[in-house]
């Protein structure tokens, strides 16, 4: 019985081990679809370190989409667009599409108003973000959480 | 490669911010579907484009695959003198699309 405990124990182990090796591991295969943290790295990669405050960005999407393949958007900053004072860019990120960007935008003071649209896909739902940049070099953004109830990329052809 | 549609207004008064609507037909195919056996379908998508006025450019935009089929983009300028506004659409093939409008300042 002495004899036979070290050996049961090692079984033991090694079949809890096994257990929870085949329950984790179908969470360790990376599913095709941007993070958070992954949004976050192309904000930096496009924008550098600076820092992003809130504010003078409006980003006009509905909060409720039903079909994500094609959900109108626009953005629209505060500014004088004057020679000193304009609007430079206007990046917009998304959270879980399978890539983080979905449009950045390069104007200057000849566009006289900082407003632009498109029509974009939302993957699920999740949050949106678009971060100008100011001829001053300043960073204002705006979030939105958007809710889609017909996700994009999923349809087979 | 594809048909486009623009519209610029045909008059303007100077200095009037006006606004400019574009479209362009193109299946913005993202590389992450597959067809009917599972063979994934290559991305195919608009990742530029440019508008510029007398030669100028006054608004650039790269485009992702979360741009919608179809891109439809529209955004604003000053109106500063008669002429041309060219519109200039670049695919992942390299293949170009352009477009262009004539407008009158007052």
């Amino acid at each position: 019985m002495t004899d036979d405990s070290p050996s049961l124990v090692t079984r033991r182990a090694a079949l809890v081990g096994l257990a929870s090796a085949t329950v984790f591991e179908p969470l360790l295969v990376r599913r095709a679809e941007a993070t958070p943290e992954m949004m976050k790295a192309a904000i930096r990669r496009v924008i550098g370190e600076s820092p992003v405050r809130a504010g003078k960005v409006t980003l006009d999407i509905p909060p409720l989409v039903e079909n994500g393949n094609t959900i109108a958007m626009s953005v629209s900053v505060e500014s004088s667009m004057t020679e000193t004072d304009y609007v430079k860019a206007i990046h917009v990120f998304n959270e879980k599409n399978p890539q983080p960007d979905i449009i950045s935008v390069h104007l200057g003071p000849r566009a006289g108003k900082a407003t632009f649209s498109t029509r974009i896909r939302l993957a699920d739902s999740q949050n949106v973000v678009a971060i100008a940049e100011l001829s001053d070099g300043s960073l204002w953004s705006d979030t939105v959480e958007v809710i889609v109830t017909l996700a994009a990329c999923l349809e087979y052809n | 490669m594809a048909r486009t549609l623009v519209n610029v207004p045909r008059k303007a008064k100077r200095g009037q911010v006006v606004e400019i609507k574009t479209l362009i037909s193109h299946v913005m195919e993202t590389g992450y579907r597959r067809n009917e056996t599972g063979v994934a379908i290559p991305r195919d998508i608009i990742n530029l484009f440019v508008c510029t006025y007398n030669g100028a450019e006054i608004f650039r935009a790269d485009l992702h695959q979360a741009i919608a089929a179809n891109p439809f983009i529209t955004f604003f300028t000053v109106a500063t003198e008669s002429g041309t506004l060219e519109f200039r659409w670049t695919d992942d093939n390299g293949q170009v699309e352009t477009a262009s409008a004539k407008i009158v300042v007052e």
